[in-house]
């Protein structure tokens, strides 16, 4: 029997999921009252950075971390288990998170906070840190769902028409996902007797290969819904341009990453074997998610609806990870998951101050925009070749590992020919960038170099632009501006970046030290 | 007996599909429901069937006696039971708010976030 207590230390591993649940618990009591609920969440978020980076610190020094709820040692009790993917993933969740607060305090409608507006954006951050970090794949579904829960509320707390048209589209399809993961994860207890990612990674190389892929199948589509992988992606365009910029940003930076992040985890950590045998599959969805996401986008006049699809085109970036098992394939992925988070919410937050000024949501309305605020064209065209990944922006660097891996996986030097599918994602790979180029620089094009909209107006002054308020000008493009910062100077130490992503994929790949972290033996 | 619960799990998973295959939101609904049940039946079932004593351990032992039935699936049935409640709830509330301000509940008939016959590509540039 085990009778000594968990270590202190171990502590900080449940503090990221802890604190915002506190933190959104006292601000529901506290809504009525006269408080700054902005400056509480942002408190609290401020805490759960320091425990996330001192977690980090640790992992990248002594290799993964676990906890077990009530020291009910694995399989028996719930784990929380960090790795460098886990850890570095909460930790730039919390990052944005804390911008997006700075940046609603200038557009917050009157009100907001009394709604709720802070305790949910707290408590989807809850579910993303615990997403990201817990150990136990029924855990995982449970965060899931405080993720989903949270966001319906934000979708809907405007109230406008719009906004519910896209949370019907929304809720949908993602309540069809959790509960077809659900149905995956009563199979795999079924089979394998736990759900201990550790454990669970010790045992089902011995369990029967077909049943094991028909459950990643399963996991593949829940998953690719949740991230909005090609083929079932619809929801992703109808909703994300519906809510308010700041919590468009919110999902479009956090949500569909941790699905792709759950893909990661159960493909390549989990089930290896089953991944192997649905490698077809998965490169079909990469290449497809690549190629038709900027396509979709450069047909769309929407400003946020375009965004969304180009957004969807790097969801296929990360998948690509996926179907490419190698150090470098699946540090390029992990990267990407990281430089995506960063990127797709710069890009949403400053389309919301792009609509703020214009007073248009359609970019074909918008034009003149360059001589109102140079400082926002120059924003949206930097983070443009961010997304499309141009040199020595961060988007570059995932890009470049996995063209690195693709080439590898492709072999053009070995005498039997090279391997189509790799092949297919170098083309995908390099056409997404030319793709996402294209439709950035007509979307500057057109909403910033163009005198006024479009037609026989378009040499025109628009007139209709109004000015910044104060709020904006200060507080608003200045959370979007030190985003904008933090991911070029992140590019610009490409080293570290490569140090850590190799660690993370070394561990996804072969997962011993994962499994030596929860204290199980590396076979049974 | 495992056998008659399976066969129950598919009809549950069937129906619900089939009903959220319609373009009804309430229907679809209750697809989701009736899913989420054939997906609790599952879990079950899937936990092994065992008709032993209820798993609980006398104060005299720090392991059970005998045979006992599998706690766990139910435990997870549980917190499913209760997740799926809550999104439930949620949704139909969105049901009957999108039937209000929309009045539609029909899907087809809900085009304001993404409206019918949208704009062409942009042709300039």
């Amino acid at each position: 029997m085990i009778t000594d207590p968990t270590p202190i230390a171990d502590y900080l591993l449940i503090l990221p999921v802890v604190l915002p649940l506190i933190g959104a618990a006292l601000l529901l009591l506290l809504r009525d009252r006269r408080v700054p609920h902005a400056l509480i969440a942002m408190v609290v978020v401020l805490g759960m950075l320091v425990s996330e980076y001192l977690l980090l610190g640790r992992v990248l020094e002594a290799g993964p971390v676990s906890m077990t709820m009530g020291r009910w040692l694995p399989p028996f009790g719930i784990s929380f288990t960090a790795d460098v993917a886990g850890a570095g993933f909460a930790l730039t969740a919390a990052f944005v998170t804390l911008l997006l607060l700075v940046y609603s305090l200038a557009g917050q409608r009157r009100g907001a906070a009394h709604e709720g507006a802070h305790a949910l954006t707290l408590l989807l951050l809850a579910g993303v840190s615990g997403s990201f970090l817990t150990g136990d794949l029924f855990n995982l579904y449970v965060w899931f769902e405080v993720m989903l829960i949270a966001s319906f509320g934000l979708l809907v707390l405007d109230g406008r028409n719009t906004a519910v048209d896209g949370a019907v589209k929304y809720g949908f399809p993602n309540f069809l996902a959790t509960t077809l993961f659900l149905v995956a994860l009563g199979l795999l207890y079924g089979l394998l007797g736990t759900l201990n990612m550790a454990d669970i990674i010790r045992v089902a190389p011995s369990a029967d290969p077909v049943a094991m892929t028909a459950i990643a199948a399963l996991l593949l589509l829940a998953f690719g819904m949740k991230s909005a992988a090609f083929p079932v992606n619809g929801w992703l365009a109808a909703s994300y341009h519906t809510p308010p910029a700041h919590v468009a940003a919110l999902m479009a930076g956090l949500l569909t990453k941790v699905g792709v992040y759950a893909l990661f985890r159960t493909m390549l950590a989990l089930l290896p074997q089953s991944r192997d045998l649905l490698d077809p599959v998965i490169t079909t969805i990469a290449v497809l998610t690549l190629v038709l996401g900027p396509l979709s986008a450069i047909a769309e006049t929407n400003l946020r609806r375009a965004l969304g699809f180009i957004l969807i085109g790097g969801i296929g970036a990360a998948l690509a990870g996926i179907s490419l098992p190698s150090v470098a394939g699946v540090a390029g992925g992990g990267l990407y998951i990281f430089h995506a988070m960063l990127t797709m919410s710069a890009l949403y937050l400053i389309a919301g101050l792009i609509e703020a000024v214009t007073g248009e949501i359609d970019s074909r309305k918008m034009g003149g925009l360059y001589g109102a605020s140079s400082g926002l064209s120059i924003l949206f065209f930097v983070m443009m070749l961010a997304a499309a990944g141009v040199p020595p922006l961060l988007g570059f660097w995932p890009k470049l590992l996995l063209l690195q891996a693709a080439f590898g996986r492709a072999g053009f030097a070995v005498p039997a020919g090279p391997d189509l599918w790799g092949v297919a994602l170098i083309v995908a790979l390099l056409l997404n960038a030319v793709l996402t180029l294209i439709a950035g620089t007509r979307l500057w094009a057109h909403i910033f170099w163009r005198q006024g909209s479009i037609g026989r107006t378009s040499e025109q002054h628009n007139t209709r632009l109004r000015r910044f308020t104060t709020g904006e000008r200060t507080v608003a493009l200045g959370a979007t501006a030190v985003l904008a910062a933090a991911i070029i100077v992140v590019g610009l130490v490409p080293k570290t970046l490569f140090d850590a992503s190799e660690v993370l994929a070394r561990d996804m790949l072969d997962p011993a030290r994962y499994v030596a972290a929860t204290g199980l033996e590396a076979t049974r | 007996m495992d056998a008659v619960l399976a066969a129950l799990t598919g009809a549950f998973l069937t129906v619900g599909i089939y009903l959220m295959l319609s373009r009804s939101l309430i229907r679809m609904l209750l697809g989701m429901t009736v899913l989420g049940n054939g997906v609790n039946l599952l879990i079950l079932t899937a936990g092994r069937l065992t008709r032993e004593a209820a798993p609980i351990i006398g104060s005299d032992q720090s392991v059970p006696g005998g045979l006992i039935a599998n706690p766990l699936p139910q435990a997870l049935i549980l917190t499913a039971i209760v997740i799926g409640f809550a999104m439930f709830s949620f949704l139909l509330v969105l049901a009957y708010r999108a039937y209000q301000a929309l009045d539609a509940d029909n899907t087809d008939a809900m085009r304001v976030a993404e409206p019918e016959g949208g704009p062409h590509p942009p042709l300039s540039y």
